[in-house]
C-alpha cells in the first residue's frame, strides 16, 4: 500500500461503512452503533498513521494523490495535506467517534439513518480538508450540506425544520456564488496557463496572476461563502437556530468541524489566491470580526438557554480566528489554526456537557438550575475545565490561540493599528463574564429546583468522552509546540506567498 | 436516396421506430394479448433504436439527399429521446390503468412522437425540421387529451393545440422568410451564406420568428403560458414526455438549424437569448414556490430549466452547445424520475397530486421517498448528481463567452429554486402523514424510477466520458 493512498482510505472508509450500514436491520441497534463507532475509530487510526508519517519541516503538500477524473475540463481527484490541513483533519476524525459515542443514549429513533448520515458527513468534512482541486472541494462543500440538513431536521428540537431550512438555503446561496467565482477563476487561469484548470496546486503556482483585474470580486465571492459558514457578523443569524435545534451530536459536529471549514477556506483560498484583495479588505473584515467578538459575547451574556449561550460564544470565538487570519502575520495565522482546533475541543466539550445535563433534566434554561455542584461533582468539574478553556485561561488551550492571535494582530502590517488588538482583548474579558456567570448560576449556590436533587452524575462513557477532549485541552495548553510545529512551516510559506506579489507590485 | 449499407445503418433507428409504429398498430388490432405485449414491444423498439444510435454515434454521415444527418450530436439526441421514452413506457404499464385511457393509442402515439423528435434532431433541411415538428406536435396534442372524459385533459389538449399551432405558424413563416432570402432550405447552404445574410433584415426577421416559435416549444418566458395548464391536465407520464422529450427535441432543432449562430455570430441574437433566459429562470423559480399541485410545480421548474439551457445557447460557443446537450441528457432522466414518482403516488382519478399528499412519505414508502429525494436534489443542482454538472458546464460556457452576469443570475435562480425542491423533501421526511390513502405498488414503475435514478447518479459521478463524446462531435 502506497502511503499516498492513505488519504483516500480516510475518505472512503466512512463512505464504505455507510454503505455497509444499509444492510443492517432496524432493530439491530447495538450492532449499528458499534459498527458506526468502529468505522470512525478506524478512520481516526488511519489519520494517526498519516500524522506519524507527516514531515513537519516540509511546507508543501504531502500524501498527494492525483487521478484524472474529467479530463475534458482538467478536473482530477487530487488530494493531499499540508500543515494547514493536517491539524484540522486530525480534529475531524478525532471528534467524529466521540460524537457517535455521545449520541449512544440520546438518539433513540432511526439510529441506522443517523449513523449513516454522520458517516457521510465525515466523508464530506474530510474531503473538504484534503481536496486539492477546487471542483472536488466544491462538491464536498455542497454534498456535506445534505447530511447536516437531515441530522438537524429529523433528530432536532421543536423548531428544527425552520433551523435546518435556514441553514441549508443560507449556506447554499453563499456556495453558489463561490461556484461562479471558481468557474471565473478557472477560466481566467486558463488564459494564463493555456488550459482551463481548477487544480489548487496549479493555481497557487500561477498565483494572483490568474485573478488579475477581477481579484476583488472573486475574493468577495469566495469570502462571502466562507463568511456565511464561519459565521462572520452579520451573516451569523443561522447559527444560533441551527445549534440550538440540532441534537447534541449535531451541535458538537457543527461547532467542532463545520464552522472550521469556513475559516479553512479563507486560509486556503482567499489569502494565497487573492492576496491584494485580501489586504484591501482585511481592515473591514477585521472590524466585522471584532464586532462579532464583542457582539457575540454581549448577546451570550443575556441568554437564558445554555445552548444558545454556547452558540453565541461560538460566534465570538470564530471572530477571533477571522481576526487572526486577516492580520496575516506568522503568529496570528498559526494562532488562528491552533485556535480552530481549540475551539473545536472546548466548544465541542461545552455542547457535549450541555447535552449531558439536558439528557437528564430535559431543560436548558439556566434559571432552572442552581447548586448542582454537590449533586453532580464530576460534571461540575468537567464544566469548569471546559468553561475555563473557552475563556482562555493560561494553562489551557484557549489561551495559546488567543495569545498568538492578539500578538499577531498587534504587530500586523496589514491592520496597522493597535485598536484591533485592544478591542479584541476586551472580548476575552466578556467571555469570562458570560461563562463564569453561567457556571455560577448553574453549578454554585443553593439548590433551588427540587428536581435537581435526583440528578445522576456522569456515566463512565460520558467521562471517557470528556476525558479524551480534556487531555488535548490540557496538552495544547501546556505544551502547544507539538501541534504548533505541524502548521509552522506551511504557515510561513503561506505568509511568504501572500506578501511576495505585493512586493512585486510595489516595486513597479 | 440510400447509397450504401453504411447509410442504411445510419437511418436504422428511424426504420426501427417507423416499423415499430406499423407493427404496433397491427398488434393492437389483432393480438388478443396486446395490452400486455404492446408496452414491452414499445420498450424493445425504443431500447433498440436508442442503443443503436449511441453505438454508432461516431459515424457521421449526411444521407437522404442532404436532408438528414446521422451520427454525431443527433445520435446523442436520439439516445435521449428513445431511452427516455423507454423508461416512460415502463412507467406507463401500471399508470395507464390508474389513469384510465386507451393503451393502444398511447403507445403508438408515443412512438410517433419519438419519430418526429428524431427527424427534428437529425435535420439538415428546414423542411425536415418542420416535418419532424409536426409529427411530434400532433402526437403530443392527441396524447395530452387522451382521456376524453376528464375535463382538464380536454382543456390541456385544446390549449396545447391552439397555442402550438400558432407557434408552428410562426416557425413556418420564419422558414418562408429564410427561404426567401437565402434561396434555399438546406441548412448547410444557409450556414455557409450566414455571414452575408445577417445584413438582410428579412432574413433576421425570419430567424427571429423561427426562434420565437421554438421558444414556445421549449417553454421559455414569455411563451410559457401553456406549460402549467398542459402539464397539469395531461397524464403524469405524458407530462414527463412533454417536459423532457419535447424540450430536447425543440432544442435539437434550434441547434441543428441555427448552428451558424453558435459558431461566432451570436451577437445579433444575444439580447434575445439573454432576456428570455433571465426571465425564464427567475419567473420559473419564483412562481414555482407558490404552487400547491406538484405537477404545476414541476411545470414551472421546467420553465426555469429551459432558462438555464438557454444560457448555454446564449454563450454562443461550442462549450455552450455541449453543455446544453449534456444538460438535456441529465435533465431528461431527473425529470422523468420526478414525474415517475408523482405517477406512482398518484391515485385513480388524479388524486394525491397536492403537496400535502407527500407528507410523511418517508415512513410509508421509504424507497420512493429516497428516490424522490435524489431527483429533487438533482433538479436543485446539488453535487454529486447529474444536475450539478449540467449547470457547471453551462456556467463555464457562459463565463468563456463573457456572460458572467448571466451565470450569476443563473446561480441566484438556482438558490431560489432550492427552496421548493427541498420543500418536498421536508414534507416527506420531517412531517407525519395525515391523509390515509392507498399507494398501489407497481413493480415496473419502481424499476423505471430506479433506472432513472441510476442514470442520474452515473451521469453525476462520471460525466467526463459523455461530455468528451459530445464535445468531439462539435
Amino acid at each position: 500500500m502506497d502511503t499516498n493512498q492513505l488519504l483516500s482510505f480516510i475518505l472512503f472508509t466512512p463512505f464504505v461503512g455507510a454503505l455497509f450500514l444499509l444492510v443492517f436491520q432496524k432493530d439491530q441497534e447495538e450492532q449499528i452503533r458499534f459498527f458506526g463507532l468502529a468505522i470512525s475509530v478506524i478512520t481516526f487510526i488511519i489519520t494517526l498513521i498519516v500524522y506519524s508519517k507527516f514531515e513537519v519541516l516540509n511546507p508543501n503538500f504531502q500524501f498527494v494523490q492525483k487521478i484524472p477524473w474529467i479530463s475534458n475540463l482538467n478536473i482530477s481527484y487530487h488530494v493531499g495535506v499540508d500543515g494547514l490541513s493536517m491539524l484540522l483533519l486530525l480534529l475531524t476524525t478525532f471528534i467524529t467517534p466521540l460524537t457517535l459515542l455521545s449520541s449512544w443514549k440520546s438518539i433513540k429513533k432511526n439510529i441506522k439513518e443517523f449513523t449513516i448520515f454522520m458517516l457521510l458527513l465525515e466523508v464530506g468534512m474530510v474531503g473538504i480538508f484534503v481536496s486539492l482541486d477546487l471542483f472536488l472541494f466544491y462538491i464536498f462543500w455542497e454534498a456535506m450540506l445534505i447530511p447536516m440538513y437531515f441530522i438537524i431536521g429529523i433528530w432536532g428540537g421543536p423548531r428544527r425544520i425552520y433551523a435546518s431550512v435556514k441553514f441549508f438555503i443560507f449556506t447554499m446561496f453563499g456556495s453558489l456564488l463561490m461556484l461562479v467565482a471558481i468557474i471565473w477563476l478557472a477560466v481566467s487561469a486558463g488564459g494564463v496557463v493555456g488550459h482551463f484548470t481548477t487544480d489548487i496546486v496549479e493555481l497557487y503556482s500561477i498565483g494572483p496572476a490568474a485573478a488579475k483585474n477581477y481579484q476583488n470580486w472573486m475574493f468577495l465571492a469566495f469570502a462571502l461563502s466562507f463568511a456565511i459558514k464561519v459565521p462572520l457578523f452579520p451573516l451569523h443569524t443561522w447559527l444560533p437556530d441551527a445549534h440550538v435545534e440540532a441534537p447534541t451530536a449535531g451541535s458538537i459536529i457543527l461547532a467542532a468541524v463545520l464552522l472550521k471549514m469556513g475559516t479553512y477556506g479563507l486560509i486556503r483560498f482567499c489569502l494565497p489566491l487573492f492576496p491584494e484583495a485580501a489586504m484591501t479588505f482585511a481592515p473591514y473584515i477585521s472590524v466585522l470580526a471584532i464586532i462579532g467578538i464583542i457582539y457575540g459575547a454581549l448577546v451570550a451574556m443575556v441568554q437564558k438557554d445554555m445552548k444558545k449561550l454556547v452558540a453565541y460564544s461560538s460566534v465570538a470565538h470564530m471572530g477571533f480566528i477571522v481576526l487572526g487570519i486577516f492580520a496575516m502575520t506568522q503568529e496570528s495565522v498559526q494562532g488562528a489554526i491552533i485556535q480552530m482546533v481549540n475551539h473545536g475541543l472546548s466548544t465541542g466539550a461545552l455542547f457535549f456537557l450541555v447535552g449531558v445535563i439536558y439528557e437528564r433534566t430535559h431543560t436548558r434554561e439556566i434559571s432552572e438550575y442552581g447548586g448542582i455542584a454537590k449533586i453532580v461533582p464530576v460534571f461540575a468539574a468537567a464544566l469548569m475545565i471546559a468553561s475555563l478553556s473557552s475563556i482562555g485561561l493560561p494553562g489551557l488551550n484557549g489561551f495559546i490561540g488567543e495569545f498568538l492571535i492578539l500578538l499577531g494582530a498587534f504587530k500586523s502590517p496589514v491592520l496597522n493599528s493597535w485598536w484591533y488588538t485592544v478591542f479584541a482583548a476586551s472580548g476575552v474579558i466578556f467571555a469570562a463574564v458570560y461563562l463564569l456567570w453561567m457556571y455560577q448560576r448553574v453549578v454554585f449556590g443553593e439548590v433551588k429546583n427540587p428536581k435537581m436533587k435526583e440528578l445522576t452524575d456522569m456515566t463512565p462513557r460520558e467521562i471517557f468522552i470528556f476525558a479524551a477532549m480534556a487531555v488535548f485541552i490540557v496538552w495544547i495548553g501546556i505544551y502547544p509546540n507539538t501541534f504548533l510545529k505541524v502548521s509552522d512551516k506551511s504557515t510561513a510559506k503561506l505568509i511568504l506567498q501572500v506578501n511576495t506579489p505585493s512586493q512585486v507590485t510595489l516595486s513597479k | 436516396m440510400i447509397n450504401d449499407i453504411q447509410e442504411l445503418n445510419g437511418i436504422l433507428p428511424f426504420i426501427i421506430v417507423g416499423a415499430g409504429i406499423l407493427v404496433s398498430v397491427l398488434i393492437e388490432m389483432y393480438s388478443a394479448k396486446s395490452e400486455k405485449v404492446l408496452p414491452w414491444f414499445s420498450i424493445l423498439i425504443f431500447l433498440a433504436a436508442g442503443f443503436h444510435s449511441l453505438y454508432y454515434a461516431g459515424n457521421i454521415k449526411v444521407v437522404m439527399q442532404n436532408m438528414l444527418l446521422t451520427g454525431g450530436i443527433p445520435n446523442v439526441f436520439h439516445f435521449i429521446f428513445n431511452i427516455g421514452a423507454a423508461v416512460l413506457c415502463l412507467l406507463s404499464i401500471d399508470y395507464i390503468k390508474k389513469y384510465g385511457t386507451y393503451y393502444g393509442e398511447y403507445y403508438i402515439l408515443l412512438q410517433t412522437s419519438v419519430l418526429g423528435m428524431m427527424c427534428m434532431a437529425g435535420a439538415k433541411d428546414l423542411f425536415m425540421i418542420f416535418m419532424g415538428l409536426e409529427i411530434m406536435s400532433v402526437s403530443f396534442y392527441a396524447l395530452a387529451g387522451l382521456n376524453r372524459k376528464i375535463l382538464k385533459a380536454n382543456e390541456a389538449s385544446l390549449k396545447y393545440f391552439l397555442l402550438g399551432a400558432f407557434a408552428t405558424g410562426f416557425i413556418v413563416y420564419g422558414i418562408a422568410l429564410i427561404y426567401g432570402t437565402a434561396q434555399t432550405t438546406s441548412i448547410d447552404l444557409i450556414t455557409a451564406r450566414f455571414p452575408v445574410l445577417t445584413g438582410n433584415l428579412l432574413f433576421l426577421a425570419g430567424v427571429l420568428l423561427f426562434l420565437i416559435g421554438f421558444s414556445f416549444k421549449i417553454a421559455a418566458f414569455p411563451f410559457h403560458m401553456w406549460v402549467p395548464d398542459v402539464y397539469e391536465g395531461s397524464a403524469t407520464t405524458i407530462a414527463g414526455l412533454f417536459s423532457t422529450g419535447g424540450k430536447a427535441a425543440a432544442f435539437s432543432a434550434i441547434i441543428a438549424a441555427l448552428s451558424a449562430i453558435f459558431r461566432g455570430s451570436i451577437h445579433t441574437f444575444l439580447p434575445y437569448f439573454a432576456v428570455i433566459s433571465v426571465f425564464s429562470m427567475l419567473f420559473g423559480s419564483i412562481v414555482a414556490i407558490s404552487q400547491n399541485n406538484i405537477k404545476r410545480m414541476l411545470a414551472y421548474s421546467s420553465i426555469a430549466h429551459a432558462g438555464y439551457m438557454i444560457i448555454g445557447l446564449a454563450a454562443g460557443n461550442a462549450e455552450g452547445i455541449a453543455g446544453v446537450v449534456f444538460y438535456l441528457t441529465a435533465y431528461t432522466f431527473m425529470n422523468i424520475g420526478a414525474f415517475g414518482i408523482v405517477s406512482l403516488i398518484e391515485g385513480s382519478g388524479e388524486s394525491n397530486l397536492e403537496l400535502s399528499s407527500y407528507e410523511g412519505l418517508a415512513y410509508r414508502k421509504p424507497v420512493l421517498a429516497l428516490l424522490m429525494s435524489v431527483f429533487m436534489f438533482a433538479l436543485a443542482g446539488l453535487p454529486p448528481f447529474a444536475g450539478f454538472f449540467g449547470k457547471y458546464y453551462i456556467f463555464i460556457a457562459a463565463v468563456k463567452g463573457n456572460l458572467t452576469w448571466l451565470a450569476i443570475i443563473g446561480v441566484i435562480s438556482s438558490a431560489i429554486s432550492v427552496y421548493f425542491y427541498i420543500r418536498i423533501i421536508v414534507l416527506m421526511y420531517f412531517r407525519d402523514f395525515q391523509a390515509e390513502f392507498e399507494i398501489k405498488n407497481s413493480n415496473t414503475g419502481l424499476l423505471a424510477v430506479f433506472i432513472a435514478c441510476i442514470l442520474v447518479i452515473i451521469l453525476g459521478v462520471m460525466p467526463g466520458s459523455i461530455i468528451n463524446m459530445i464535445s468531439s462531435f462539435l
